[in-house]
C-alpha cells in the first residue's frame, strides 16, 4: 500500500469564548500522511501551535472510535466531513487531496453556544434526555429477560433508533437548527418497546416541551439531518415522533 | 395539556401546516376539476354553469369561508415558522450544506411567496370581479343568467405577461407540492414504510399533474385552443 503525504491549507474558526466574536484563521499543515485520522491531523497542527507559543485549537473528542458522540466539526460544508455514515474521529485524511483547502467550522445553532473555537455546549441534549428520555424502574429482583416478549422487527427498529449517539450533527445540518432527528430517535427507541409504554405519553410531551425551551427550530422534513447522521438514524423516526405527539396531545387530560 | 399548548409547540405548529396543507391539496383537485370545464369546447357554457353553481350554492360558499381561513392560516403560520426557524442560527456557515436535501424542500417560503403574489393577481382577475365589482352576464341555453367568467378568462389570458406569470406560478406550485405533499403526511405522523412510499409517489404525481393542468388553462386561451 502506498503511503502518500499531503500539504494542506486549513481555514479554522477561532473564537476565544462565547462572549467574543470569532473569525476564520488560515493555517498550513505539511507532510500529513493519508493514513492519519482527521483529528490526528489537528493534533499535529496543535503541537506546532504550542511550540510557536500560539493558542492550540479547541475541539471536542473522546473515544475516537465513532461511538461516543463527543466529536463534532462541520468540515467543508458537512457535519462530520465528506464521508457518509461517519464521525469526524473516523474520518481519515485519504478523503482529501494534496493542496486542498479545508474549511472547519463549529456546529452552528443558538441552542449550542460556542465554548471556544470549535467546541460547542451540547448540554441542551442532556436536558432533553432528563425531561423524559428514560424508563422509570423500581429496583428489586432482576426480572427474567424473556418474561417480556418483544417482536424481533420492533426490537431491531428500536435498536436502530437507539444507535443515536447524540452528537448533534442533525442540528448542525438542519437549516432550521431543529433537534427533531435526535429527539425522534430517543422517543422512538422507547416507544417501540413494552418497557417504554407506561411513560409513553408524558415522555413525548415533556421532551418536546424541553426541546422548545432549549431554542431549537421546527422540522420541515428536508432530510438534511438523515443525510448527515453518522449513525444513519432514519427520518421515519420524526414521523413516528409526530404521531406519538399527536396521540399524546389529543388524549392527555 | 391544553389544545393551545399543543398547537403552539414546535411540533404543533407543524401539525397546523400539515393539516391545512392537506386541505389545500384537496381544494386544488376541486379547482382543477371545475376549471377543466373550459375544455368542454362548448363556448364556455359548462364552465359558466359550474362557476354559477360555485358562486350561488350554499355548500361551496360555506366551504369558501373555510378555504380562506385555512389558506391564510397556512400563509401566516408558514411565515412565522420561517422567521422562527431562521432566528435559531444567528451566525451562519461559511460553506452551506446543500447536498443532503433538495433545493425546493429548503425553499418552501420563497415558493410560497411567489404563490401569494400570484393569488393577489389571481383574486384581482377573477374572485374580486365575480364576488364584488361584478361581471358581465350571459344567458345559458336553459335561460339561466350567469356571470360570463369564461369571457373574463378569454380576455385576461390574451396578455402574454399574464400567461407567463401564471405558468411561473404553476411551476412554483409544482415544486411547493413536490415537497409539501409528502412532508404534510410525515408531519401528521405517517411513518409506515409502505404508506410512505405510496404517498411519496402520489405526491410527485400530484405535483406534476395538477400544476400542468392549471398551466394549460392560460396557455389554451392564449393559443386559441379553446374559443
Amino acid at each position: 500500500m502506498s503511503h502518500n503525504t499531503m500539504n494542506l491549507k486549513l481555514k479554522v474558526w477561532r473564537q476565544k469564548n462565547a462572549n467574543t466574536t470569532g473569525a476564520f484563521k488560515t493555517y498550513e499543515v505539511n507532510d500529513i500522511s493519508d493514513e492519519m485520522s482527521f483529528l490526528e491531523m489537528l493534533d499535529v497542527l496543535n503541537e506546532k501551535l504550542i511550540v510557536t507559543g500560539d493558542e492550540p485549537i479547541a475541539f471536542d473528542h473522546d473515544c475516537r472510535e465513532g461511538i461516543c458522540g463527543m466529536c463534532s466539526l462541520y468540515i467543508d460544508g458537512k457535519p462530520h466531513g465528506p464521508w457518509q455514515a461517519n464521525t469526524t474521529c473516523q474520518l481519515h485524511m485519504r478523503a482529501f487531496k494534496d493542496g486542498d483547502t479545508i474549511t472547519i467550522e463549529p456546529w452552528r445553532s443558538n441552542a449550542f453556544p460556542i465554548v471556544k473555537d470549535l467546541t460547542v455546549d451540547r448540554g441542551a441534549f442532556d436536558r432533553i434526555i432528563q425531561a423524559g428520555g428514560y424508563v422509570s424502574v423500581n429496583t428489586g429482583n432482576a426480572v427474567d429477560g424473556n418474561s417480556l416478549p418483544i417482536e424481533k422487527a420492533k426490537a431491531d427498529e428500536s435498536f436502530a433508533a437507539a444507535m443515536c449517539i447524540g452528537c448533534g450533527a442533525c442540528v448542525a445540518a438542519c437549516k432550521n437548527s431543529s433537534a427533531m432527528l435526535f429527539l425522534s430517535a430517543k422517543v422512538s427507541h422507547l416507544a417501540l418497546l413494552p418497557q417504554g409504554e407506561p411513560e409513553r405519553k408524558s415522555r413525548v410531551l415533556n421532551m418536546v416541551a424541553q426541546m422548545d425551551k432549549e431554542g431549537f427550530g421546527s422540522c420541515t422534513n428536508t432530510g438534511a439531518c438523515e443525510a448527515a447522521c453518522p449513525k444513519e438514524i432514519s427520518i421515519a423516526n420524526i414521523a413516528r415522533l409526530n404521531k406519538e405527539y399527536l396521540r399524546a396531545g389529543l388524549t392527555a387530560e | 395539556m391544553t389544545f393551545k399548548q399543543m398547537f403552539i409547540s414546535s411540533v404543533g405548529k407543524k401539525l397546523i401546516m400539515g393539516f391545512t396543507g392537506i386541505f389545500l391539496v384537496l381544494f386544488l383537485i376541486v379547482h382543477a376539476g371545475l376549471n377543466a370545464c373550459i375544455w368542454a369546447m362548448d363556448g364556455g357554457v359548462m364552465f359558466n354553469r359550474a362557476g354559477h353553481f360555485m358562486g350561488s350554492n350554499v355548500v361551496p360558499r360555506i366551504l369558501e369561508v373555510g378555504l380562506f381561513f385555512f389558506i391564510f392560516l397556512h400563509i401566516i403560520q408558514g411565515y412565522l415558522l420561517t422567521l422562527h426557524n431562521r432566528s435559531k442560527r444567528s451566525v451562519g456557515y461559511a460553506v452551506n450544506y446543500s447536498k443532503g436535501s433538495k433545493w425546493y424542500s429548503r425553499s418552501m417560503a420563497i415558493l410560497g411567496t411567489i404563490l401569494l403574489l400570484f393569488f393577489i393577481l389571481h383574486w384581482k382577475h377573477f374572485w374580486i370581479p365575480s364576488r364584488i365589482t361584478g361581471v358581465e352576464e350571459v344567458t345559458l341555453p336553459n335561460g339561466l343568467m350567469v356571470h360570463n367568467l369564461y369571457a373574463v378568462m378569454q380576455e385576461t389570458f390574451q396578455s402574454l405577461w399574464v400567461v407567463i406569470f401564471y405558468v411561473i406560478a404553476c411551476i412554483s406550485l409544482g415544486y411547493h407540492l413536490a415537497h409539501g405533499f409528502q412532508s404534510a403526511f410525515k408531519t401528521i405522523g405517517v411513518h409506515n414504510k409502505r404508506y410512505h412510499a405510496l404517498i411519496s409517489t402520489l405526491g410527485y404525481g400530484f405535483a406534476i399533474i395538477i400544476p400542468l393542468a392549471f398551466a394549460m388553462m392560460p396557455i389554451s386561451f392564449y393559443l386559441h385552443w379553446v374559443n
